[in-house]
């Protein structure tokens, strides 16, 4: 090693060393002058959106982002940046003749996106419909817990983010943290969004999820392989959503609920490809979208196979 | 260094006062404390110190907020009929009002602070600092006007306020058209709170045309109805004068506003029951319960019923004209509006949720404490520039006497240096 690189190392623990001690003094400061115990670093506080951020930027976020999560959770993170492919508009349909409301795409949903455990979110619902009622989501019941299902007279319609092609939450967000990416998937800037919630009241389909407290996820159950815009670690006090796994996706993988789903309701696939499993479907079975009439045009479809 | 003089009169006239008022201020600062130390907890750990989930995402905090813009913007819109009536203490209504304006928004702008996830990054919300979605986003135009809003009317009340105690004539052509601003503005954060949450398609119980109208209307009942009561406080312990008269033509038309506000409910009820869509899911939570959630029934028909009281009280002469009736019309109506606004307005949007699933939401004690904190604030703010105020304009409070006075004096009262009325 020569003294150069000493040097340079030396140098580089003091400016980090510095630079944590001030944040921590500046945070115990702020604790014991106002009792607030403040969970973002100086620079997060004053981390500017990420999609104007620039390249040298970006990588240098995540970087420090990767080594967090890495010494937090005990696990090798990646997360990645990854940009649309060109050419894809994604779309899903979902066979509700075959639904039988098993619940393992919400919890394959869970462990891939790490949503909280503690508070509990799912960022799919899973509602029981009753038979004689149809697509009634006014007598639809989340909470359906028999021994055994399906239950005799009743089919189920999981519902997440719809995807909309004119998405009202993206509209009404005050500070533009939540977007329309061009492959058409909505995702949400985790260190951008101030936690009004404007879009959950927006939102006709409930997609969206606070994180009402500090999230908790087991260290085991961890999922290191990440997205920046869609299944890292979040923090208390923000939106999440549905990102079709934006981390799964934008590599050719299907979204982990297409996977797991026993009776293969799922059906995943580019909108722009007319030869795609998708494009047969709208073109050869019965779909409908949920609240046509509110114009939000889902990219989310929903159909009766058989 | 005048300014500063004004500054340290008004904190000195600020403390004056007897034992009820100590007591009162006293009261205030515990309760704020009890507030400002709920809110650290639920900064701390979060939203989930409230009652407030995905199913109903906005909740007590948001309801205050919407009624107290309707306060803040009401108490400005007297200014009309002053000029129509040329009401004598004209200048008088338009501080005061101004002044109940000015807590108002306050309190409404820390409403949205505490309703928000992650209130560090309130900066980005800013324009050139963050990334203001203007104009899409409905909620930035309503920061933008609130702001305005607070900005605009403190500084008329300062202005007026400073003038009066350097003993100078305020200028017109600096005042009038800033009066004039703040009359339409008011209108404005009231209809851009109202097409907040009317420009949802998602949340029909809000999606209605006529709710600018109504918040208009309520607003007009519930504003007035602070000042109706105030003037009368004002007459008794200073020498304000406000002619009975002009009490009683505010509330005459206040008994107008009621009349138009209980006519758009009516029409709002009819159109729900009548077409009898599964929209009306919505209103029958609100007005007679789901099942065994009854919630908000005791609710709804208290507002009602106040309402339609407080409009008779107010339409027959005879007990307009009287100041106990009166009074009790202007409390009744004031719950009403409260009720109306604040979680008769939220809740039922969000019960059933966009999903059809009930959950029912009552406020969290840590939401009861941090209104409560707000309240107080806003009373203390509201309080300090009543004092102020009426020091200046009742009590001959200016830049002479501040001079001749020691402190000891101030803090007495003066005797000798009441300004007769002119
Ligand atoms: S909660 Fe976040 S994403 Fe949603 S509207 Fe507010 S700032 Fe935007």
């Amino acid at each position: 090693m020569t003294t150069n690189d000493k040097h340079n190392k030396t140098d580089k623990f003091k400016k980090f060393t510095r630079k944590n001690f001030l944040e921590t003094a500046a945070s115990a400061a702020g604790f014991m002058l106002t009792g607030c115990k403040f969970d973002s670093s100086l620079e997060e506080l004053f981390r500017q959106k990420f999609r104007t951020l620039s390249e040298a930027e970006k990588k240098e976020i995540i970087d420090r982002l990767e080594k967090k999560y890495s010494k937090k959770y005990g696990k090798k993170f990646k997360v990645s940046r990854k940009e649309p492919i060109e050419g894809t508009l994604f779309g899903y349909a979902l066979d509700l003749s075959r639904c039988i409301g098993c619940r393992r795409c919400v919890y394959a949903c869970v462990k891939e996106n790490n949503q909280s455990r503690k508070p509990q979110i799912h960022w799919i619902q899973v509602l029981q419909m009753e038979d004689e009622k149809g697509t009634d989501l006014f007598h639809s019941d989340v909470h359906y817990n028999p021994p055994k299902v399906p239950e005799e007279g009743h089919f189920y319609m999981p519902v997440a983010c719809q995807q909309c092609r004119n998405p009202q939450c993206t509209t009404v967000c005050p500070v533009k943290a939540t977007w329309q990416e061009p492959d058409g998937i909505v995702v949400v800037d985790y260190n951008w969004c101030i936690g009004c919630r404007n879009c959950m009241a927006a939102c006709p389909y409930g997609a969206r999820h606070f994180n009402w407290g500090e999230p908790h996820i087991p260290q085991d159950e961890i999922n290191p392989n990440t997205h920046y815009l869609g299944n890292r670690p979040r923090m208390k006090g923000v939106v999440e959503k549905c990102t079709f796994c934006i981390q799964r996706v934008r590599i050719g993988k299907y979204p982990s609920c297409v996977e797991i789903c026993p009776v293969g309701a799922r059906k995943f696939g580019n909108l722009l490809d007319p030869e795609s499993e998708i494009r047969y479907i709208l073109k050869n079975k019965r779909v409908f979208v949920l609240k046509e009439e509110l114009n939000t045009q889902p990219k989310f479809y929903y159909f009766f196979g058989i | 260094m005048k300014f500063l003089k004004f500054l340290r009169l008004s904190v000195k006239v600020f403390f004056r006062g007897g034992r009820y008022f100590y007591f009162w201020i006293g009261f205030l600062t515990l309760l704020m404390i009890w507030g400002a130390s709920g809110y650290i907890h639920q900064f701390n750990n979060g939203l989930i110190e409230t009652n407030m989930r995905d199913s109903v995402s906005w909740g007590f905090y948001i309801g205050n907020f919407t009624f107290l813009v309707g306060v803040a913007a009401a108490s400005v819109m007297l200014v009309i009929p002053a000029y129509l009536y040329e009401w004598k203490p004209i200048k008088e209504v338009v501080i005061f009002g101004e002044i109940l304006a000015v807590s108002s928004v306050l309190m409404c702008l820390l409403f949205i602070a505490v309703d928000m996830g992650r209130p560090l990054r309130f900066w980005h919300m800013l324009p050139v600092l963050g990334t203001m979605n203007f104009p899409s986003s409905i909620l930035t135009w309503d920061f933008f006007v609130l702001n305005s809003y607070l900005l605009l009317n403190f500084f008329v009340v300062t202005y007026l306020l400073y003038n009066a105690f350097l003993k100078k004539e305020y200028n017109k052509s600096i005042v009038m058209p800033l009066i004039f601003i703040s009359i339409p503005l008011a209108v404005g954060i009231h209809t851009v709170t109202a097409f907040l949450y009317n420009g949802m398609p998602a949340r029909h119980f809000w999606n209605s045309a006529i709710l600018a109208p109504k918040f208009l209307t309520s607003a007009f009942c519930s504003g007035p109805a602070v000042m109706l009561i105030l003037f009368q406080i004002l007459r008794k312990i200073t020498n304000f004068k406000i002619k009975d008269e002009v009490i009683w033509k505010i509330a005459e038309l206040m008994a107008y506003a009621m009349f138009i506000n209980l006519f758009l409910i009516g029409s709002e009820i009819f159109k729900e029951y009548y077409s009898d869509t599964e929209q009306l899911i919505y209103h029958h939570y609100l007005f007679s319960g789901i099942g065994k959630q009854k919630d908000l029934v005791v609710y709804s028909w208290s507002s009602l019923i106040f309402g339609i009281i407080a409009f008779c009280l107010f339409l027959i002469p005879k007990t307009r004209k009287n100041f106990f009736t009166l009074n009790i019309g202007a409390v009744l109506i004031y719950i009403s509006v409260y009720i109306e606004k604040g979680i008769g307005l939220i809740i039922p949007a969000f019960t059933p949720d966009v999903l059809g699933q009930f959950y029912i939401y009552t406020p969290s004690w840590t939401e009861v404490r941090v209104a409560a904190g707000i309240f107080s604030a806003g009373f203390l703010l509201f309080t300090f520039m009543v004092k102020v105020a009426i020091a200046i304009i009742f009590e001959g409070f200016d830049i002479d006497t501040y001079e001749k006075l020691k402190s000891k004096d101030i803090f007495r009262g003066i005797k000798g240096y009441h300004k007769e009325p002119s």
